[in-house]
């Protein structure tokens, strides 16, 4: 037994896929924290591992190919690594929920959305088959779906992508969980949807008092729900800080990168437009990672010494972790 | 859903208009019905009469309409062999082919679902690529083989079954079952293993691979991360979608159960409309031939249409197509 003061404690947390090709270190010795009640953000462009350190936490990596090889991911004086299946369906659900970036394909077609959100009740809380329904259908009213006792009834592919998006969410806060990890909960979706479910989360996560641990690639979105952010890149956390140091005064040539990879308004006017990806070249694959700072090939930055060692994860100044030699002596 | 339901009623009455025009020209066509009714020694004169009396010396069309209106009050003529109505023949051999076939195909479905799912879940396991290798046995080797296969090792080596027949049969008013008594049960083994190996195969061989695929779906992610137990995400959130494709397979393959009953019921002797059909077939017996290929249509058309609507009750998608 561990303890810790903050909520969910993840440390030192490796998790490969043992592929034909190789080995493909996805979540490479990550540590972050999040606090009761409080919004986290984890950015990072596709493929960097976000996801599997999420699947991680809720213990859904596959295996094989993957496995945990190492670390510590404490939750309430538990080691959810350590956990058997059968206490960790327990946490699942009921204390923390999960909800995946493709409203379109994460409901299950063949059961009505009232049959879907119930289930949390039947299993969670033992409640009657009646008694479920009924709840469910006050869960899709707080979610602001329309005419929920008639939407009980319908089935997925009856509803669009941000009712969809609605029932998940629904699904997820159906037991009050204590952690909501939202994997991409808008990518998927139009912009004014984005904007409504975003509220939605915001509005649910005070009356519930869920801490919410948002993975997204738009710093948009982080702007808006964060208060603190998490920055990884390839399968390492490269900058820790709150979202106003993010934002303000990012560190790794990392962080800035995506900073002005943000459209912003007024850059069509400008007389040069800017290109909206700033950072050149793309995310190595992870079978073959450069020596050395993973982002040294891609970094404006880089240094003899970023090419040979890989540098640590060291506090800069309070609260604001970075992982780049530009800060360290070596 | 009651439109769907009457458009494919109406599909199934156009097929068998087809059939029935088949059978009209096997009927009309093949063989000289009167030369086997009126006898080879028969005058010229009675030949007519025959003729006259069967209607044979009306316009064609006039011959369809009335085998049409006939078929449809179940009169298909009588057998040349036997005498009596072809229908009767038939309808008399038919509880014993449906109780073979029935359950041959509830065998199949269950054995070949369940051993599908198990097979899914740890392909790795040596038992379970035991089972893949064995079911490509099951369909590569033919029906009759597994039959005598199976007789030289229960029947005539370990002597456990009986080689043939029906055994011991109770019958409650038309219908005569074997499936009151332990005897019968002892029939029915060998022939439905027989009949059923090539569907248990096919159908447990499908069953994992849309299980395969569907594991790998996102909303069974979300089953799992929402607590539920193993037993609920595979047998309510997979299964329900894997069955889909499944059942229609099982259900259009009650029909060609049916169809193949023909080889299991002459290696078993069993005395079902299989047996009856290949019998009549040698003897150009052609009211019986024509009102086994009409009941036959029938019989596959209307599971077929069963079929179509229990998918579409089982997968919502379709329901307002
Ligand atoms: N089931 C799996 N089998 C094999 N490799 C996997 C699997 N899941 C993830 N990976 C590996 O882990 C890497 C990181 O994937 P992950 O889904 O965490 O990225 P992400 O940061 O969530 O990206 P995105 O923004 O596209 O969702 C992938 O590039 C892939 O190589
Ligand atoms: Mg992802």
């Amino acid at each position: 037994m561990s303890h810790s003061s903050h909520l969910l404690d993840v440390q030192q947390l490796k998790t490969y896929f043992y592929l034909f090709d190789g080995v493909a270190r996805a979540v490479d010795d990550v540590s972050f924290y999040l606090d009761r009640g409080e919004v986290l953000g984890v950015v990072g462009e596709s493929g960097c591992g976000k996801s599997v350190t999420a699947q991680s936490i809720m213990r859904l990596i596959p295996d094989p190919p993957g496995r945990i090889l190492s670390g510590r991911i404490t939750f309430d004086g538990l080691d959810l690594v350590q956990l058997s299946m059968e206490q960790m369906r327990g946490i699942r659900g009921k204390r923390i929920a999960m909800i995946f970036q493709e409203p379109m394909t994460s409901l299950n077609p063949v059961f009505t959305v009232g049959d879907q959100v119930a289930e949390m009740f039947r299993l969670h809380e033992h409640c009657s088959r009646h008694e479920s329904l009924e709840r469910a259908v006050e869960m899709l009213a707080r979610v602001q779906v329309p005419a929920p006792e008639k939407r009980v009834h319908e089935y997925p592919h009856q509803l669009s992508g941000g009712m969809r998006q609605r029932v998940m969410i629904a699904m997820a806060l159906a037991c009050q969980p204590q952690i909501l990890i939202a994997d991409e909960p808008t990518t998927a979706l139009d912009v004014t949807v984005q904007a409504q479910i975003l509220d939605l989360m915001t509005r649910l996560k005070h009356e519930i008092d869920t801490a919410i641990m948002m993975i997204t690639h738009d710093l948009g979105v982080i702007a808006e729900m964060a208060r603190r952010v998490v920055v990884m890149y390839a399968g390492k956390v490269v900058e820790e800080a709150d979202t106003a140091s993010i934002f303000n005064h990012p560190r790794h040539p990392y962080t800035r990168g995506l900073l002005k990879s943000m459209p912003r308004i007024g850059d069509r006017a400008e007389k040069k437009r800017r290109r909206l990806s700033e950072i050149q070249g793309m995310v190595p694959g992870l079978l073959a990672l450069p020596e050395g700072c993973r982002f040294h090939p891609r970094c404006p930055d880089a240094m003899a010494v970023c090419r040979r060692q890989l540098p640590a994860l060291e506090l800069l100044e309070p609260h604001h972790k970075v992982r780049c030699w530009l800060y360290l002596s070596a | 859903m009651a439109t769907y339901i009457a458009k494919r009623l109406i599909q199934g009455l156009v097929v068998l208009l087809g059939v029935s025009m088949i059978c009209f020209i096997i009927f009309r066509y093949m063989g000289d019905p009167v030369l086997t009714m009126a006898g080879k020694y028969a005058t010229f004169q009675e030949r007519e009469e025959v003729r006259r009396a069967l209607g044979l010396d009306k316009p064609t069309y006039v011959q369809y309409a009335r085998f049409i209106w006939n078929a449809a009050h179940g009169n298909f003529g009588k057998s040349y062999i036997s005498r009596v109505p072809a229908l009767g023949l038939i309808l008399e051999r038919f509880p014993a082919t449906f109780e073979l076939a029935t359950t041959a195909t509830l065998l199949a479905f269950l054995m070949g679902v369940g051993l599908g799912v198990l097979v899914a879940l740890k392909p790795r396991a040596w038992q379970n690529r035991l089972i893949m290798a064995g079911s490509l046995g099951g369909i590569s080797m033919p029906t009759f083989l597994i039959g005598i296969l199976l007789i030289m090792i229960f029947a005539v080596y370990a002597g456990v079954l009986p080689p043939f027949g029906r055994g011991q049969t109770v019958t409650i008013g038309f219908w005569r079952t074997g499936l009151l008594t332990v005897d019968g049960w002892k029939h029915l083994i060998m022939p439905a293993v027989t009949l059923a190996t090539f569907q248990l195969a096919v159908l447990l061989r499908l069953t994992r691979a849309g299980m395969r695929e569907v594991l790998t779906e996102d909303y069974i992610k979300t089953a799992w991360a929402k607590g539920l137990p193993p037993l609920k995400v595979i047998f309510k959130h997979a299964l329900r979608n894997v069955l889909i494709p499944v059942v229609t397979v099982a259900g259009l393959q009650f029909g060609e159960v049916i169809a193949y009953s023909i080889v299991t019921e002459t290696i078993f002797q069993w005395p079902g409309m299989g047996n009856l059909i290949l019998t009549s077939i040698f003897e150009s017996d052609q009211p019986v031939v024509v009102t086994y290929i009409m009941l036959a249509a029938f019989m596959i058309i209307s599971i077929n249409t069963i079929v179509d609507i229990l998918y579409a009750i089982l997968n919502p998608k379709i329901r307002y197509a």
